[in-house]
């Protein structure tokens, strides 16, 4: 029987997006077609994993994500390089969660000599990720976007209402910038539109879409992404930006993440559950046209790692 | 595939003779295209225009049922590729495989773990649906012990797996009057397969490992000996290959209406990488979902993002109102007072345990709608909220009178005190993610 496959051919495409400097970059997004569909388009770059790393001890995280890292959550700059030399990772994301004045508060100066440090321990691109509360993230931010200048990195995240000091940052020093949305549609374009309005490059914006964890939400980032991945293939060049989307820090707070087997003999393992709780979250979003997950877990990296070339595999 | 009102209007007579109860022919179009009316009002149909209408009714994906004597099972039916433009119809169908290899207690300890199974969250109770019983022994009397045995464990309808003739008969003879799903038929043995699903009216997988057409060709000399009641299998190796596999079957039945393919359809998870192949299949596209060798641990997670992906878009999830323990409450524990919206609820309870707080939390009947939306349809006034708060005697609970509320909402604060007498309503922080410095500086 001859069939007369249902292929689409869109009219849009992915920019591709690349992040770090000469020789030690990285290129993320480019397709033409709808996520892994290679039989109907042309899959440009690889999605990318970036480790997530603290400038403080995580000590909330639960036990079962601190443990393959050993001894060096405590000190960034080994973590960093833990994550490169021991578990791969193709770029690292700095999370200064420790400058938020309800933390640590730690001062920008201070975060700029971290991120010196990190950025001299590897070579892998950058990913710097502000304490989310605007004063203070525009001031560490600045200040460390300035430090890196020429490094070509990710600075996470401008929103609606607190774009203009972080996209100036990414303009003045050849960074990437993060426009983060609240899972919807229309801000993610006005967002963009209000960036592309201060002559900010499109090639160098990422789409946060908001992620939501398996069980927690995870469906309406899902529906957000497709919504956003159809409309961009059908030619709006507002919202063909790649996606980045943080996985690990959404995943590893849940319940189902924490509840012992004693407590829940039939959840199973709690590490292994963990895992695949990471895993499962990042895959399902990878269907949905993730280009970019910052996670955790070295072995939810793995999994998704392999789920990644797998689908790179025509067969 | 359903039609528009122009193109039911194009095969109307356009006589605008009013007989069908309408003012025009377009009139009536636009309401059969509602589905307000029956297309055959029109008393001067054609037969051409008739048959067109006809096969538009027919669903592009058929639905089936599996049955045991007591459950039935659901699957098929979808109209969309992509959860937001309607939503997915039937969850895809989970089902834990035994083998008549396997020894008694291996069986019996799964099976009691698949029936064991059964977690309530956001109002629906997570579970297995099926159990798919394997022949390796190549023996009918061996598949008909563990078979009969099954049975008398549980009741969940059964999917009967061997692509000898023998066996399935073997198994049908165990189930009297049940509909298990037979699996499967293949190029060689379709025809017997076939006229036994017929017999028994039992539904019947269409097993091809060698591409679509290779598939559709199948299906296509099944349905033309007369059975209907058919799940297709691709038998995809990898998962790239899966994805293409399913999302083209789909494809071929919704957007070009060809009913060979327009079938629900099933994928068996074995061997390497199974825990992304069930991941893949749940997200997109296979009606039934047969695990191999499902670990302990996959459990749960699986189940929940069949939950997430099959949930109604337009439908939010809800939670049973009512007062819930986050962590482990005492009488001087905050108060903490949200919609019964699943989301807001799982966010909420999260980020107050993350905080490192207890706290009672009130989830109000507010439909599922969220906190600002609720408060917008007038679901979430301080009336309202403050008599639910009566009803369910939060004041038995705590020793003390304070109630946060979400910061979105301060506006409803002065009408809750009116409500609650002697309470004192503080006003949270508009989201979530900032309620742990909130309680730092509030709450002692």
């Amino acid at each position: 029987m001859q069939l007369s496959k249902p292929l689409k051919n869109w009219s849009g495409k992915i920019r591709s997006v690349t992040i770090g400097m000469n020789g030690n970059s990285i290129q993320a997004g480019g397709d033409d077609t709808l996520p892994f569909h290679h039989f109907e388009g042309t899959l440009a770059h690889k999605p990318v994993i970036a480790f997530e790393v603290q400038d403080v001890f995580p000590e909330k995280w639960p036990e079962t994500v601190k443990t393959p890292w050993k001894d060096c959550l405590k000190d960034p700059v080994e973590w960093a390089k833990t994550a490169v030399e021991e578990f791969q990772a193709e770029m690292i994301c700095i999370n200064l969660i420790g400058t938020h004045p309800d933390r640590e508060n730690i001062s920008a100066e201070e975060s700029v000599e971290l991120v010196k440090n990190i950025s001299s321990a590897v070579k892998v691109p950058l990913i710097i990720k502000g304490p989310g509360l605007s004063e203070k993230q525009n001031d560490v931010l600045n200040k460390c976007g300035a430090a890196l200048s020429g490094k070509g990195c990710i600075l996470s995240s401008a929103e609606t209402d607190d774009y203009k000091t972080i996209t100036a940052t990414c303009q003045a020093y050849g960074h990437t910038l993060v426009a983060e949305s609240p899972i919807d549609v229309n801000i993610a374009k006005q967002l963009n539109i209000l960036v592309s309005d201060m002559e900010f490059p499109m090639d160098k914006v990422l789409i946060d879409p908001m992620t939501g964890s398996l069980g927690y939400g995870l469906e309406y980032t899902y529906s957000v992404m497709e919504r956003i991945r159809l409309q961009a293939l059908a030619g709006d060049s507002m919202l063909q930006m790649p996606f980045i989307c943080y996985v690990g820090q959404e995943t590893w707070r849940v319940k189902e993440v924490k509840v012992t087997e004693t407590e829940q003999p039939l959840w199973g393992d709690i590490e292994k559950r963990g895992i695949d709780w990471e895993a499962a979250t990042a895959i399902t979003v990878l269907l949905a046209g993730a280009n970019i997950l910052v996670m955790r877990h070295p072995d939810a990296v793995n999994k998704v790692r392999k789920c990644i070339n797998e689908f790179r595999k025509r067969n | 595939m359903a039609l528009s009102g122009i193109q039911i209007f194009k095969l109307l007579p356009n006589t605008n003779c009013k007989k069908c109860g309408f003012a025009t022919c377009l009139a009536f179009a636009m309401r059969v295209a509602a589905k307000n009316v029956e297309a055959e009002a029109c008393p001067d149909l054609s037969d051409e225009a008739k048959e067109v209408l006809g096969a538009a009714s027919v669903p592009p994906i058929s639905q089936l049922e599996i049955k045991s004597g007591t459950e039935k099972v659901k699957v098929g039916e979808e109209l969309v590729m992509f959860r937001h433009e309607k939503k997915f119809f039937n969850k895809a169908a989970y089902a834990v495989c035994v083998k008549d290899t396997e020894d008694i207690s291996a069986v019996t300890e799964k099976i009691n773990l698949v029936k064991a199974f059964n977690y309530e969250r956001a109002g629906e109770v997570l579970k297995f649906d099926l159990i798919a019983v394997k022949c390796e022994s190549g023996k009918p009397e061996v598949f008909r012990e563990v078979l009969k045995f099954v049975r008398e464990t549980v009741s969940f309808p059964i999917i009967l797996m061997s692509a000898e003739p023998e066996i399935i008969r073997a198994g049908l003879d165990v189930l009297t009057g049940e509909k298990p799903l037979i699996f499967s038929a293949n190029n060689y043995n379709w025809e017997e397969m076939t006229v036994i699903a017929k017999t028994a009216g039992a539904p019947l997988v269409l097993t091809c490992e060698n591409g679509l057409e290779s598939l559709a060709e199948l299906a296509d000399k099944v349905k033309k000996s007369g059975y209907e009641n058919i799940v297709l299998d691709p038998a995809s190796a990898s998962p790239a290959k899966m994805l293409e596999d399913y999302t083209l079957i789909r494809r071929f039945a919704l957007e070009k209406s060809f009913k060979t393919l327009g079938h629900p359809t099933i994928s068996y998870i074995k061997n390497d990488n199974s825990f992304i192949k069930s991941v893949i299949s749940t997200c997109k596209y296979a009606s039934i979902i047969v695990f191999d060798d499902l670990k302990d641990w996959e459990r749960l997670p699986l189940l929940t993002l069949r939950q997430n992906i099959f949930t109604d878009p337009q439908k939010p999830l809800q939670v049973d109102p009512g007062i819930y323990s986050v962590g482990e409450p005492d009488e001087n524990s905050p108060v903490f007072v949200t919609t019964n919206f699943s989301l807001t609820y799982f966010i909420l309870s999260t980020e107050i345990e993350g905080a490192g707080y207890s706290g009672h939390l009130v989830a109000t009947d507010a439909e599922g709608l969220s906190v600002l939306t609720a408060w917008s349809a007038g679901k979430f006034s301080g009336e309202i909220v403050g008599k639910f708060m009566q009803r369910i005697d939060i004041a038995s609970r705590v020793s003390h009178k304070n109630v946060i509320i979400p910061g979105y909402v301060a506006v409803i604060s002065g009408e809750l005190e009116d409500s609650l007498p002697g309470w004192k309503v503080m006003v949270g922080p508009p989201e979530a993610s900032d309620l742990s410095s909130y309680l730092k500086e509030f709450w002692n």
